[in-house]
């Protein structure tokens, strides 16, 4: 099939009595059903032209019964065929047939991969809005009910996402099958269902009339989030941030604040990790008196949690959570309510939550003001610096800028620097790297002196790294300093010391130096270029190992844009023209292309 | 029936099992004749699926077969519901661990059947290393007509398209088609001896000899490490986990057996991690039975939970124990398999046959159980009367409905007629796994590379 949609084989205008147009169109429905996976995606992607093709009718009695029936496909054409159908209104004939869509969806929806069915119910969400009223009640609803009451849970889990469209324009006596159904989806026997209509209860709510939300959603928020699987209850809590922003604080009080704080100490981690992880938005929902009455003393728990896992998340929302209190009384509740328990993460057992807590840390400072932050926050800064485990203290190197606004860095430094010297000497090289990766962060808040006088040896020795991943690092973070502090500083300072590698035994270290200096002719300009750089790199073309000859090449293209042209002819070209004729197949490959690239042929 | 050996004692009379008078009737055997024996057609695993419609086994040369129960016929009223191949794939192949220079086996060690979610059917079906994701589905149409090709499959001049048409579908012959859905690997260093899928619907655990994971069934390339029993001097190493399985009702619940004979129930609610077991089930040593193979002989082999789950049922090498969940000092029932082996252990520890892992399972009312011995017998307890029966899978007795005898084994003295010696047992005939329909009187019992299966006689 694919051969003969070759070009060649396209027939021409003359000829035969066929219509050619139409020849393009039969190769894509041919490959509808191609052995080759890509060529039915192929196809598939392109079934709005078949319909164009074929016209609304034909699109509505030949194409569209083709396709509900083809469900046995891989995921990856169903997945694509679900999201065409979402688009085909138009090539169906508009809104008036809006729901001859709907038996295809329909049949994706029941699929066991979760994406397929996914995409399905947001087509399918997407054409119910182009249905007229008459025909929402008379297509889609019904195709609701019977997802609903489908065999298989597949189908039940996505009649779940489809309440929350058809309600708004369903009549009243719709709107109450509607909820009916809904309800007896949040019971359903398979977890599977549960899940699902806990997962859109809050989107369903949203629709509801605020009595409906009361009396019907409620209860179903309350049993979900008392459900027998943890893996329900836990849902549920992203549910309460909808409800609670729908309900009026008194409602609020009384309706749905006792789950919530069942859920805060639901015997399942995984419950109180979600009620840790959606601490935010529960505050924004429940506003913030009820956050002061409620919601601190239930986070405290969180920050002294027996599963790591919950303090962790606790621990990440320290800042937002402090952050969003009312600026009115915000500092008092910091220092009395958070901050003492803060302190005791400071110390946890856990590494990850340390590690949490150093990544946020660090924010509170701007919160609480100069004074506090050095009364109270500096020490336990000072702590973390220290802390055994790299991530922590690679944390809050990396946060550092938060401090410098407030209080400067210079409080930090005595602490800063032995914790960066052995960060800078981990053993894991993954740490050494994280950490270069902060080093223009660093100098740019330090300052050039103290830069060079204490961190320059470090970025220096770097280079000389017996893991490639390092000495490349360092190579690029030599060019970002160079950004940062200019180009006479690199001429004092870096050019010499990396130029000086140039002469090492060792060639790994040799190849450096060209790395060096393809990193930093640009920033150090056409001037440092010519006169420091060139000459090493054209010594180096005779090195006797073929690795660094060939990079002398690509040093040479790399650079050769920034060189006047006197130089680039009477300096570059003979020696690219001499490494052309070298004995080894890549050195010569890689100075026809400088040539070729530098046009100096 | 009545007629057959005397009452009591181990090998009692024709037992009634589930309640009423049962007898056990021969229904099909599956696989070659042959006495030689392919290693590759061993039978590693037997697994029915919820509704008990179809019947999956997987082998040593890492092929699974699925075979399904035919709708009762009313015009041959004496086949009741035979099973029949569905279908036959190659679920694992054999694999080369190059880092470690180590063969990996095909052998498939377990399957397990998902909860039906549409028309499809799902297992996982796992190996040494790697689990794998089946989908199980049917196919009853074909589409017709091309547009650049005749109905005989020529093509057509391209020039001669004067109208486009639209493939129509077309019933056809019904195919069972098996494809791999999710790989799940690089979790296991050391032998998975258990997968068990969670009654959340959406993880499952595999178990391996020092630990154990959770996955979530859509996502392969992360799992969660729940237990891990590895010391950090791996010669302080003293147990190992030797099958694990989730609670049928609570999500959050699992137990892991050791070879030290001990189960551990452990809650996930309480910890990420769960090395902190909630309850441990062991039962004091009696120090009068002490001997050199005492330890060897109480590892537990396997782990099953009742379908109810109130109650769990282990299998140690010489008995199956019934646990209360809720009594963690000792087994509320305690059956022994073939106890006439406790003189021969000496024997069975020379020949290997001492660590062979027996299998056993509960009836779909959890009134009974089963569980494998050798010379292809096997046992079944019923546990309101306490009355058991030994079994024999033969090709001797496999004649249409033929009702299997009772046999027994005599434990020196005189042997009567009927009765087995105990020297003249077949120890490379063993039944190490078997499985009971959750509804009805049917068992699929795996005798080496032959599949028996077994159903209640109706009158």
């Amino acid at each position: 099939m694919a051969g003969a949609a070759g070009p060649g084989r396209v027939p021409g205008a003359a000829g035969g009595d066929g219509d050619d147009s139409l020849y393009p169109i039969a190769v894509l429905i041919d490959e509808l059903r191609n052995e080759d996976v890509q060529l039915r995606l192929n196809s598939i992607k392109k079934l709005s032209t078949i319909a164009l093709a074929l016209g609304v009718e034909r699109t509505r009695t030949e194409l569209l019964p083709f396709l509900t029936d083809t469900i046995y496909d891989e995921d990856e054409v169903l997945l694509a065929l679900a999201e065409q159908l979402g688009n085909f209104t138009v090539l169906v004939g508009g809104p008036d047939f809006a729901h001859c869509l709907l038996p295809p969806l329909e049949s994706l929806a029941t699929v066991e991969e979760t994406v397929v069915r996914d995409k399905a119910v947001e087509s399918l969400r997407q054409i119910s809005q182009e249905h007229t009223p008459v025909a929402l009640e008379a297509h889609f609803v019904p195709l609701v009910k019977r997802l609903a009451s489908g065999d298989w849970f597949t189908s039940r889990t996505s009649a779940c996402g489809l309440f929350s469209v058809c309600y708004p324009r369903a009549s009243s006596t719709v709107k109450a099958e509607i909820r009916q159904h809904f309800c007896s989806l949040c019971s359903d026997d398979t977890p599977m269902v549960r899940r699902a209509a806990a997962s859109k209860l809050g989107e369903f709510a949203k629709v509801l009339e605020l009595e409906s939300v009361k009396n019907e959603i409620v209860p179903l928020f309350t049993n979900l989030a008392s459900d027998e699987q943890d893996s329900v209850r836990l849902l549920a809590v992203e549910a309460c941030v909808s409800i609670a922003q729908l309900l009026s604080q008194n409602d609020l009080e009384t309706l749905v604040m006792p789950t919530l704080r069942q859920a805060a100490e639901d015997k399942s981690w995984r419950v109180r990790y979600m009620v840790a992880d959606k601490f935010s938005e529960l505050q924004k929902a429940v506003g913030p008196e009820i956050t002061q009455n409620d919601l601190v003393p239930a986070f405290q728990n969180l920050l002294k949690d027996c599963e790591a896992e919950v303090r962790a998340a606790a621990a990440h929302k320290v800042k937002e959570l402090c952050e969003n209190l009312p600026v009115d009384g915000r500092e008092t509740i910091i220092m009395n309510h958070i901050l003492p328990f803060v302190k005791e993460l400071v110390s946890d057992s856990n590494q990850h939550v340390k590690s949490a807590l150093a990544s946020v840390i660090m924010g509170l400072s701007t919160i609480l003001g100069k004074e506090n932050t050095i009364e109270h926050l500096l020490p336990l800064f000072l702590a973390q610096l220290k802390d055994e485990c790299p991530e922590v203290r690679l944390n809050i190197i990396s946060n550092l800028d938060c401090v410098n606004e407030v209080i400067g860095i210079r409080q930090l430094s005595q602490s800063l620097l032995p914790a960066i010297v052995e960060l800078a000497e981990d053993a894991k090289w993954r740490v050494r790297l994280a950490i270069i990766e902060y080093m223009p962060l660093l100098a740019g808040q330090l300052g050039v002196e103290f830069f060079d006088e204490k961190l320059n040896s470090l970025c220096m020795a770097w280079l000389v790294d017996h893991v490639y991943a390092i000495r490349e690092a360092a190579t690029n973070n030599l060019m970002k300093l160079v950004e940062k502090f200019g180009a006479d500083w690199a001429q004092n300072t870096i050019v010499p010391k990396v130029l000086g590698m140039a002469n090492d035994p060792n060639y790994l270290h040799r190849m450096t130096t060209l790395f060096c200096i393809n990193a930093l002719s640009e920033a150090c300009g056409q001037e440092i270029t010519t006169k420091q750089m060139l000459p090493i790199v054209l010594k180096m073309a005779g090195d006797q190992v073929a690795n660094v000859r060939f990079n002398v090449a690509k040093s040479l293209q790399k650079i050769g844009p920034i060189l006047d042209s006197s130089a680039l002819h009477v300096e570059v070209k003979p020696v690219l023209q001499k490494l052309g004729q070298d004995e080894d197949m890549d050195v010569k490959y890689f100075a026809q292309e400088a040539i070729n690239v530098l046009a100096l042929a | 029936m009545a007629g057959a050996g005397g009452g009591g004692g181990v090998g009692g009379g024709p037992a009634p099992m589930g309640g009423s008078d049962l007898q056990w009737c021969f229904s099909q055997v599956k696989g070659a004749i042959d006495e030689d024996v392919a290693e590759a057609d061993i039978i590693s695993t037997v697994e029915f699926n919820y509704s008990g419609d179809l019947l999956a086994t997987g082998d040593k040369g890492g092929r699974v077969v699925i075979f399904q129960k035919e709708q009762e016929n009313k015009s041959r009223p004496h086949s009741r519901g035979e099973y029949n191949v569905y279908s036959t794939f190659q679920s694992h192949e054999p694999e080369f661990d190059y880092l470690k220079s180590l063969e990996i086996e095909e052998k498939i060690n377990k399957i397990r059947w998902l909860p039906q979610q549409n028309a499809a059917h799902f297992l996982l079906s796992t190996n040494d290393k790697t689990i794998k994701l089946w989908k199980i589905s049917e196919r009853d149409k074909r589409a017709e007509g091309y547009n650049l090709k005749d109905e005989d499959g020529r093509l057509r001049d391209p020039f001669r398209i004067t109208a486009l048409r639209v493939p129509i579908l077309k019933p056809m012959d019904l195919m069972v088609e098996a494809s791999p859905r999710r790989i799940f690997a690089n979790a296991h260093t050391y032998h998975i001896n258990s997968i068990s899928v969670n009654s959340d619907h959406e993880t499952y655990l595999s178990a391996d000899d020092l630990r154990v994971n959770l996955w979530h069934l859509e996502i392969t390339d992360r799992s969660f490490n729940i237990v891990d029993i590895k010391p950090v001097n791996m010669e302080e190493l003293t147990e190992v986990i030797t099958a694990a399985e989730f609670h049928p009702h609570q999500c959050n619940v699992f137990v892991y057996s050791s070879s030290k004979g001990t189960i551990r129930l452990c809650d996930m609610r309480s910890s990420a991690l769960c090395d902190r077991h909630s309850k441990f089930f062991e039962e004091p040593e009696d120090p009068s039975s002490r001997s050199f193979f005492s330890e060897i002989i109480s590892s537990i082999s396997d782990v099953k939970f009742s379908h109810s789950g109130r109650y769990m049922m282990t299998r140690d090498y010489l008995s199956v124990k019934v646990w209360d969940l809720n009594m963690e000092t000792r087994p509320v029932e305690t059956y022994q398999v073939h106890e006439y082996l406790r003189s021969k252990l000496c024997s069975l520890y020379e020949n290997d046959c001492i660590f062979d892992k027996f299998e056993c399972c509960w009836n779909g009312s959890d009134g009974a159980l089963m569980t494998g011995s050798y010379n292809n017998f096997f046992r079944m307890f019923d546990r309101s009367t306490r009355r058991d029966v030994t079994l024999e899978a033969s090709r001797e007795s496999s004649k249409p409905r033929a009702i299997l005898k009772p046999r027994k084994v005599c434990t020196g003295g005189k042997r009567r007629k009927d009765e087995i010696s105990v020297d003249s047992l077949d120890f490379n005939k063993k039944i190490l796994h078997t499985a009971w329909h959750p509804l009805q009187n049917i068992i699929a019992v795996a005798a080496t590379n032959n599949l028996y299966i077994f159903q209640d006689k109706v009158n």
